[in-house]
């Protein structure tokens, strides 16, 4: 019995290590390389440039028509809560505030993971399946500084610049519900929401979220697509695994930065 | 297939539109360019009690924000609060103005709420408030109303 | 003996994991000839190509390429090295989000800093090399089976390198595109002076066009020698490969119990 159990044990241990850390390990020293690579993504600027098309540009439509709709339903919901206290002018500071610090970067950051992360995870997945990357290391091209580095900066870049436009049309949509629809006075809409929205605070704590979320579900999308099995079905898995880990990675990082940053506040 | 010069027109306009995002949010949403630094003066005043007062919490003079609170330190030789007010250089006020510390609504935020006196004397940057008013702690109130309680208790006796 | 030969594979053991691949194999390559590695499907031949190209480091033994140890070089000389091998995928492995011109460019863009002008000339003339310079523009999934593997010809030729890899080169061919890949591995061959390794199992074309066969199988090299002493080799597991017959030492049937028992079983 207990030799059973301890053949469970290990077992469990072995796929831990096997599945978890050595995984774990393996991505760091990718990013080790991703970083260190990083050269030709800046000196040759328009080959991440190319890449800032297809992760920020083309995420454009779905983010900003996201942020405006997520806005809206704010500015509906927060008017229903806010009018049984008498604070409907308040309305500005709930839709702004629960924008720039969470749903801005959050909610960006998994419409970024499944849009632009899977498609990253995809086409390297893609590239290493018809052996593109095997054939541009024997013509002495490193695939990682090719192919992975400026895709890596490409989501870096966006991001933030993808949640900024998020909370700004969130806050918009937040605006045309409260103030045009509804009938908030438009003065007290603004300026209760400068008084309580604080640049280094809350603006800017926003920005850091969204730049920490675009390096973690970039990092993952890069690592899924170079690891992944040259195999349809191997492109495919690592494609759904880069949606599940980085949407995981994105509201476990949010509870630990909220929790550094507002923290006492 | 595009070409670079429209990627880069795209990856511009992005960039574009995604930084007007960033200064919306900072001047628009958070008010940063309507209040710096540059154009306020500072005046101190001194408190029995703060409350909960905070430092950048608004100073509001009729309901409307004139500036914000720079510093809150503790005096170690008359025991009280000292706080220090950044007060946006367009508005004057009277030497004899009395600052409180008041609540917005039931619970919501502490600010400090300036009223003008009626000096023809304005404040500079450096003085001090002589009236001030300090924030209403809920325990204190509770106590005192229950001292006042037993105290007629005893007087109806 | 060192001069002659460019490509020498001397006691190569390799294997995946647990899996042996290659066992001592011996091998060379003179300089200017093409030399065919047949053997069936899984029989390391793929693996062989990795090993001179430096994507693999065998377990034991030696590759050398031009004098120098493959096996042993810094990352650095490695691709200084690769840079003047090319390298002809199975199917083509051509870069899908560029046109073919951009394809055949790519390694001059990366090595070189040539300006825009020549890159276009040279690429031209490469493309023109392979008779493809009208589809320069076409993307690779506007391009056919045989001509995405020309412009893949055409891409690892881009530096005239001096080894030349092919890795099944004519799998999913028709019959023209097939005789036409077979011609250009040969002229490319002797006009660029260079030497050319081919991988295949395609028998009757490869031994129409090459100097030199090794036929491989289980990992050894079984038997070597002109395409003539191949056709008359009396082994019989190689005549059972060169004349695709179905049945002989290599069995149609995978390992299985008895035919009857089996059915009878349920």
């Amino acid at each position: 019995m207990t030799g059973r159990i301890a053949e469970l044990l290990r077992a469990l241990g072995a796929r831990i290590v096997n599945n978890w850390i050595w995984r774990l390990g393996f991505a760091c020293r990718f990013l080790w390389f991703t970083l260190r690579e990083s050269g030709a993504s800046f000196r040759r600027f328009h080959l991440t440039i190319r890449e800032i098309y297809f992760t920020g540009v083309l995420s454009l439509i779905i983010i900003l028509v996201s942020g405006l709709f997520v806005g809206m339903v704010l500015g509906l919901q927060g008017y229903d809560t806010l009018v049984r206290y008498g604070s409907s002018e308040a309305l500005g500071v709930l839709v702004s505030l629960s924008l720039v610090r969470e749903l801005g970067p959050v909610v960006a950051g998994l419409l970024f993971a499944s849009r632009a992360g899977s498609a990253i995870t995809a086409e390297i997945g893609l590239m290493k399946a018809t052996e593109q990357l095997s054939a541009m290391e024997m013509m002495a091209v490193d695939p990682i500084a090719r192919v992975v580095a400026p895709r890596f900066w490409a989501g870096v870049i966006s991001m933030p610049l993808l949640a900024a436009l998020f909370s700004a049309m969130g806050v918009f949509g937040g605006y045309l519900v409260g103030v045009r629809l509804i009938g908030v006075d438009e003065g007290s809409f603004w300026s209760q929401m400068q008084a309580a929205v604080d640049f280094r605070e809350d603006v800017l704590n926003g920005v850091i979220k969204s730049l920490v979320f675009g390096v973690a579900v970039t990092w993952i999308a890069v690592y899924e697509g170079y690891d992944a099995p040259p195999t349809a079905e191997g492109v495919s898995g690592a494609t759904t695994r880069t949606v599940v880990t980085s949407s995981l990675a994105i509201l476990a990082l949010d509870f630990v930065l909220t929790a550094l940053m507002f923290r006492g506040h | 297939m595009m070409t670079r010069k429209e990627l880069d027109l795209w990856v511009g306009i992005f960039a574009v539109i995604g930084i007007g995002a960033m200064l919306f949010l900072s001047l628009k949403v958070a008010n940063l360019a309507s209040f710096s630094a540059a154009d306020s003066y500072q005046i101190t005043a001194k408190f029995d009690n703060i409350g909960g007062l905070k430092v950048r919490a608004p100073v509001k003079s009729a309901g409307v924000v004139v500036g914000r609170v720079g510093e809150i330190r503790f005096d170690n030789e008359s025991f009280e609060a000292v706080v220090a007010l950044n007060i946006d250089g367009r508005y004057q006020f009277p030497k004899d103005s009395s600052a409180k510390i008041l609540t917005s609504g039931l619970l919501g935020e502490q600010y400090i709420g300036l009223t003008a006196g009626g000096d023809s004397v304005s404040l500079k940057g450096g003085d001090t408030l002589k009236l001030t008013q300090s924030a209403v702690v809920l325990e204190n109130l509770i106590g005192q109303f229950l001292y006042n309680k037993a105290a007629e208790g005893t007087e109806k006796k | 003996m060192a001069t002659s030969n460019l490509v020498e594979v001397q006691d190569v053991t390799f294997s995946y994991d647990e899996r042996r691949v290659l066992k001592d194999i011996n091998l060379v390559v003179p300089r200017g000839k093409v030399v065919a590695i047949m053997g069936l499907s899984g029989c390391g031949k793929t693996t062989l190509l990795r090993l001179i190209g430096g994507a693999l480091f065998p377990d034991r033994g030696e590759v050398r390429v031009a004098g120098r140890v493959v096996n042993k070089l810094r990352d650095a000389e490695l691709f200084a090295l690769r840079r003047r091998m090319g390298m002809l995928f199975q199917f083509g492995a051509l870069f899908t989000d560029m046109s073919s011109f951009e394809n055949v460019a790519f390694q001059m863009r990366e090595h070189t800093n040539l300006p825009e002008s020549i890159i276009r000339d040279l690429a031209l003339m490469k493309l023109q090399a392979v008779g493809l310079r009208g589809a320069a523009d076409l993307l690779p999934s506007e391009l056919s089976g045989g001509m995405a593997r020309r412009v893949a010809l055409a891409r690892s030729i881009a530096l005239d390198p001096m080894l030349m890899m092919y890795d099944e080169p004519f799998t999913g061919l028709d019959p023209i595109s097939l005789g036409v890949i077979g011609q250009l591995i040969r002229r490319l061959n002797d006009s660029l002076g260079a030497t050319s390794i081919v991988v295949t199992h395609d028998v009757a074309e490869a031994l129409e066009l090459v100097d030199y066969v090794y036929y491989m199988s289980a990992g050894k090299v079984e038997f070597q020698g002109t395409p003539d002493q191949v056709r008359a080799a009396g082994l019989s597991s190689l005549r059972q490969f060169v004349y695709g017959e179905p049945d002989g030492p290599v069995p149609f049937h995978y390992p299985a119990p008895d035919y009857r028992q089996d059915l009878l079983a349920q």
